[in-house]
């Protein structure tokens, strides 16, 4: 590793060169509203700004909705293959859940559970 | 003319039966060939062509061509030989001939003209499509395959009876716009809807696909749910439910798609997204909408295509797959890095990429039809496919932190079908007259003006700085190693849950039942001997079975004796 060539993005000096001209891009385009006529369909469209600042705001809260639906969502990796809660009748359950019973056995055999982290508990 | 009118899942059916027999570079070439010839066939074949025949009092159309079953026809042979030339590696006679198989089913799905052969190809898809799952011989594929299996043939089930009944409704199978009127209408349309990955319905998809092989997916990817968009543009076409639907298809996944950690599972989210801007033109069903939503499907069917290629060829030159293992992988995996993004340049409809130019027939119907909260909502999906597809994907694996790891670039076979689909993104975009030239209808409609250049472009460059941004202040979510539990939640835990529960309490409540019941008859055995035994011996008294053999003679006797008194 410490032989290796150095790559495009691993001097922080190329980010930083991208990043500027991302910024600059930008820039020009928000600028670009004023001086390109546009042919509206909705009057949404007229307001200042429409498509940066909802692209912008839209993503903004899409990240933040998905990292809070991580709360409640989020489980070990593993979750689905540790065998569903066993109480007794278990072999009963088999032909009800055969597909599901089955990748629990299969996978039990191999991989240990590990205690699931209670979220939303 | 030489032209014989052979529908084009037969050559496929028979080069899945030649590739059967076949070893090595020879199955290789009959699998490439197959798709080449089929679709040069299928090229020559003029519009209006039918088969027909009688089956019992209905009359059946194996085989029908007009344009919008043309257009999926063309669409599913490219799609054929690009995934071919992408698995010519693989050595695995099982899941060469299912994919086989698997491609010539969607082919004749839809160019079915009546509902009994649909329901066929419906089914063939199904049965052939999950060993490309299996193939991957792990206990979870072979786990999410079982559940897939069951969801399609389900849904396959649901279409025979919807098929039933329309016969008894409408007195002919032919296959034309259906609608939502009547019993046949509604099962018919969730059928569809199952294979379609509607809300709640959608988890087939995101649970098999990337359990499938590295080549399954990218089969799998172009021809299931293209085959039920196909089907929806052909019975429903208007059908104002679908815009409600495809817009909730069009932004729910996303969320979702942000927070997984497997690259190809974030690319299933996005298949149904993708498919929720088809369906909402379907939806709106004007010519305009109804193109933007068969030409979506056209492209999509490639750059999906593509990005699924792209995430294969991470998987099987690193082992990984999970966002959270990968990165830097562009140092040595350059062409995979740049055909990558590519992709996601499409997929995002950055204009002169392919999904710009049929994205924005159905943002512009949506629009001109005054469903404004509906264009809203696309236009919000439009910016988070860029996020979670544009940008994740290639970030993840090929940008990000350094992962160390040092992989090259996939085989030759796998760089050539890439570069295909990736040549093919850029050639619609930048000359999308030929594929405009293909649509059922014909609306002189141009994506290339001023208004939504800059717009879709404003878009897409602020998504990109929202995404900078939030990476710059870290409040980007860290790809993680965990499950995001999905509506499959439901069927996968709590319902075996609560099965469970609820049986072992009916097992406890019937045992003490069983207890109670036989400790009564015990006692009511004991009392019963007490009190013969009280009495005197008449009832207790042991006798041989011949003499109740030869009184049960007797008494037959008797009886056959009356019988001939009368």
């Amino acid at each position: 590793m410490e032989n290796e060539k150095k790559h495009f993005f691993d001097h922080p000096k190329n980010v930083k060169r991208l990043l500027n001209c991302f910024y600059v891009i930008c820039a020009i385009l928000v600028v670009l509203d004023f001086v390109i006529h546009r042919h509206v369909v909705h009057s949404w469209e007229n307001l200042w700004a429409f498509y940066p600042i909802y692209g912008f705001v839209g993503c903004v809260v899409l990240v933040l909705v998905a990292t809070w639906m991580r709360t409640f969502l989020m489980r070990d990796e593993d979750y689905y293959d540790s065998k569903v809660g066993c109480t007794e009748g278990g072999s009963h359950e088999g032909k009800l859940d055969a597909d599901e019973n089955l990748s629990g056995e299969l996978t039990q055999k191999n991989t240990p559970k590990i205690g699931g982290h209670d979220v939303d508990a | 003319m030489w032209m014989l009118e052979i529908p084009p899942f037969v050559p496929f059916f028979i080069g899945a039966l030649i590739a059967l027999f076949t070893r090595g570079a020879l199955r290789g070439a009959i699998m490439v060939a197959t798709p080449i010839l089929s679709g040069l066939h299928l090229w020559g074949m003029p519009e209006g062509v039918y088969l027909q025949f009688a089956f019992f009092d209905y009359e059946l159309f194996p085989y029908r061509v007009d344009k919008l079953s043309l257009i999926f026809g063309y669409v599913f042979h490219i799609a054929a030989l690009i995934a071919i030339v992408y698995s010519l590696h693989v050595r695995d006679t099982m899941q060469q001939v299912a994919a086989m198989l698997y491609a010539g089913s969607g082919l004749g799905a839809v160019f079915a003209g009546d509902l009994l052969t649909l329901f066929i190809f419906w089914e063939c898809l199904a049965f052939t499509s999950v060993f490309l799952i299996w193939a991957r011989r792990t206990e979870n594929s072979y786990a999410a395959g079982l559940r897939y299996l069951i969801t399609h043939v389900l849904s396959g089930v649901i279409l025979l009876v919807g098929a039933l009944f329309y016969v008894a409704e409408h007195d002919t199978l032919k296959f034309d716009y259906i609608g939502l009127d009547g019993i046949a209408g509604w099962l018919i349309f969730i059928a569809f809807g199952i294979k379609c990955a509607f809300p709640m319905a959608h988890n087939w998809l995101t649970d098999a696909y990337p359990e499938a092989t590295v080549t399954g997916t990218v089969f799998l990817s172009a021809f299931t749910t293209k085959v039920a968009v196909y089907a929806l543009a052909r019975g429903y076409p208007g059908t104002e439910l679908l815009i409600y639907i495809g817009a909730a298809m069009t932004c729910f996944p996303i969320f979702f798609a942000v927070i997984e950690n497997d690259l190809r599972r974030v690319l299933a989210y996005s298949l149904i997204n993708q498919v929720g801007f088809m369906v909402v033109g379907i939806g709106i069903g004007t010519a305009l909408a109804l193109n933007g939503a068969i030409s979506h499907a056209f492209n999509d069917v490639i750059f999906k295509g593509l990005l699924f290629m792209s995430m294969g060829a991470v998987l099987h030159m690193t082992g990984r797959i999970n966002g959270s293992d990968l990165g830097g992988l562009y140092k040595t995996m350059p062409k995979t890095t740049v055909l990558c993004i590519v992709g996601a340049a499409s997929i995002s409809a950055f204009p002169l990429f392919s999904g710009f130019v049929s994205k924005s027939m159905v943002m512009s119907a949506a629009l001109e039809n005054g469903h404004d909260w509906i264009w809203l909502m696309l236009l919000f999906a439009s910016a988070g496919v860029f996020h979670h597809a544009g940008i994740k994907i290639p970030y993840f694996a090929f940008f990000a932190h350094d992962s160390g790891i040092r992989a090259n670039d996939p085989p030759n076979n796998m760089v050539l079908a890439m570069t295909i689909a990736a040549g093919l993104c850029i050639a619609i975009g930048i000359y999308p007259s030929a594929l405009y030239s293909l649509l059922p209808y014909d609306t002189g409609y141009n994506p290339y003006d001023a208004t939504h250049v800059l717009a879709q472009t404003q878009l897409l460059f602020f998504s990109a700085l929202a995404f900078v941004w939030l990476n710059l202040k870290g409040k980007y979510p860290p790809e993680l190693r965990s499950t995001n539990l999905d509506f499959d939640w439901i069927y996968r835990r709590a319902v075996p849950n609560v099965l469970q529960k609820t049986f072992s309490i009916i097992w406890r409540v019937d045992g003490a039942l069983r207890k109670c019941f036989l400790s009564m008859l015990d006692r009511c055995l004991g009392f019963i001997d007490q009190k013969n035994g009280g009495i005197s011996n008449l009832l207790s008294r042991t006798y041989p079975a011949g003499s109740m053999v030869m009184w049960v003679a007797v008494i037959l006797s008797a009886y056959l004796f009356l019988t001939f008194i009368r």
